[in-house]
């Protein structure tokens, strides 16, 4: 296996990628800010896009990269970073929202118009992000995949690509920072969100009983368990942040909640007055 | 005050179902937190996968887990929720609470444990006591979920009568 230049191809390659993507965002920040009628871009989000392409990155370039390769437990750490980690990060960066208000009126109309074609619609259902996601991994780890991958450049980008492209679809059509083509209710993003954590908990588990071929058990095991508690740590961040939104969209529904000034009072007068309860 | 009295029955009559899932769910998720910290990571006696596990135990662990999540973070939301729109019932919310904590404790002790084989409690001990108790407690909780629930229902029944102009 042609194993240091594989790395080096890989290394230029992704590097790349995340300089171009940190001076695409960094450039589109500092146009749109110059023009007078819009807010200034928040600077948190500019923070999160760095942060988010760095822990994309640092999966796929130098030394995680190379330990990735040979260990099955880094691997791991590397995944948990390029499909979950790093795409939470970029969602909530607001990158399609940046393009939008930087690019002149009639391509943002264009890439709007995109944005709510039917065939971002199907990307970015939760279901289809759910399956490209979790199905994707299933493939990956149970079948030839995995180690096809170590063997086939081409291979090694694609199946890369495909996890962090997955992973942003699933956390862009769970959480609405950006336009979407078509917003699905709480309840429904809900019931999927249920169903692909439990599909990525069932594989972890299943990792530590059958590893993918030629991982040995004890890296299999801690590989295993690192995707399920790890997986576990992200989707925390990202069970938070929907039921937040739900949160704040709920008090904008629903019109009659009493007003604070006067719930004060009764508040008070309940808890002398009202039957023990 | 009488009729501010009757707003706050008003409030929580008419959120009795949140109350009562706000329960539900919050206490079937951190039943399930204390399972994971107590049990697995803490006394390391649960183990993490059991060769016994039947393949639909895997499947069950995993959809348990995943809601767990979500039961524990959505239920406290709705008690946010429930407090700002003053309508937080706390009797009725443990009534769900233990409701909920129970059911799951005694799904896992019997369904996950011993049918589906996941893991046991405990591993190298003679395990009928620790089934006992692990089930009994639950039977104890939904039972004194439950009891909760009416006497809160109770509660709100009688503040109706003793409010005629109420609704």
């Amino acid at each position: 296996m042609p194993h240091d230049s594989y790395i080096s191809a890989t290394d230029w390659l992704f590097g790349m990628l995340a300089l171009l993507a940190i001076v695409f965002y960094g450039g589109a920040v500092f146009h749109s800010n110059r023009q007078s009628r819009l807010r200034k871009w928040p600077r948190k989000r500019i923070v999160l896009w760095i942060a988010g392409v760095l822990a994309s990155a640092s999966a796929v370039v130098g030394p995680l990269a190379e330990l990735s390769h040979d260990f099955f437990t880094w691997h791991m750490l590397g995944h948990l970073l390029l499909g979950m980690i790093g795409p939470l990060l970029l969602a909530l960066a607001a990158p399609m929202t940046l393009l939008l208000r930087t690019l002149p009126v009639r391509q943002a109309r264009m890439v709007s118009s995109l944005l709510r074609s039917r065939l971002a619609g199907f990307y970015t259902h939760p279901v289809t992000a759910s399956i490209l996601n979790i199905g994707g991994l299933w493939l990956l780890y149970t079948t030839g995949l995995f180690a096809a991958m170590h063997h086939h450049l081409w291979l090694h980008v694609l199946i890369h690509m495909h996890v962090f492209v997955a992973g942003y679809l699933f956390t862009i059509s769970l959480l609405y920072t950006d336009p979407v083509s078509r917003r699905y209710s709480y309840r429904f993003r809900t019931v999927v969100f249920i169903a692909a954590l439990a599909g990525h908990g069932i594989l972890s588990k299943f990792l530590y009983a059958y590893p993918p071929a030629g991982v040995p058990i004890e890296e299999a095991r801690t590989g295993a368990m690192l995707m399920y508690y790890g997986g576990d740590a992200v989707d925390l961040v990202l069970i938070i942040l929907l039921f937040r939104s739900w949160y704040h969209s709920a008090k904008r529904q629903q019109t009659h909640i009493p007003s604070t000034s006067d719930g004060h009072v009764y508040m008070n007068e309940t808890t002398q007055n009202a039957p023990a309860g | 005050m009488a009729v501010l009295q009757v707003k706050n029955w008003t409030n929580r009559r008419s959120y009795q179902k949140r109350n009562l899932w706000a329960g539900i769910l919050f206490g079937l998720g951190f039943v399930a937190f204390l399972d994971e910290t107590v049990f697995h990571q803490l006394l390391h006696w649960h183990k993490f996968y059991d060769k016994s596990t039947v393949a639909v135990g895997l499947v069950s662990d995993g959809l348990f887990h995943a809601f767990s999540w979500f039961a524990t973070v959505g239920g406290l939301y709705l008690v946010a929720d429930l407090r700002r729109r003053h309508a937080l019932w706390h009797k009725m919310f443990w009534g769900g609470k233990l409701l909920g904590g129970g059911a799951f404790q005694l799904y896992d002790g019997t369904i996950q444990h011993k049918v589906m084989r996941i893991h046991q409690i405990r591993y190298h001990v003679d395990i009928v006591p620790y089934d006992i108790v692990w089930n009994v407690t639950a039977i104890l909780m939904i039972a004194a979920g439950l009891l909760l629930i009416k006497s809160a229902q109770r509660n709100a029944r009688s503040a109706e009568r003793l409010m005629p102009h109420a609704t």
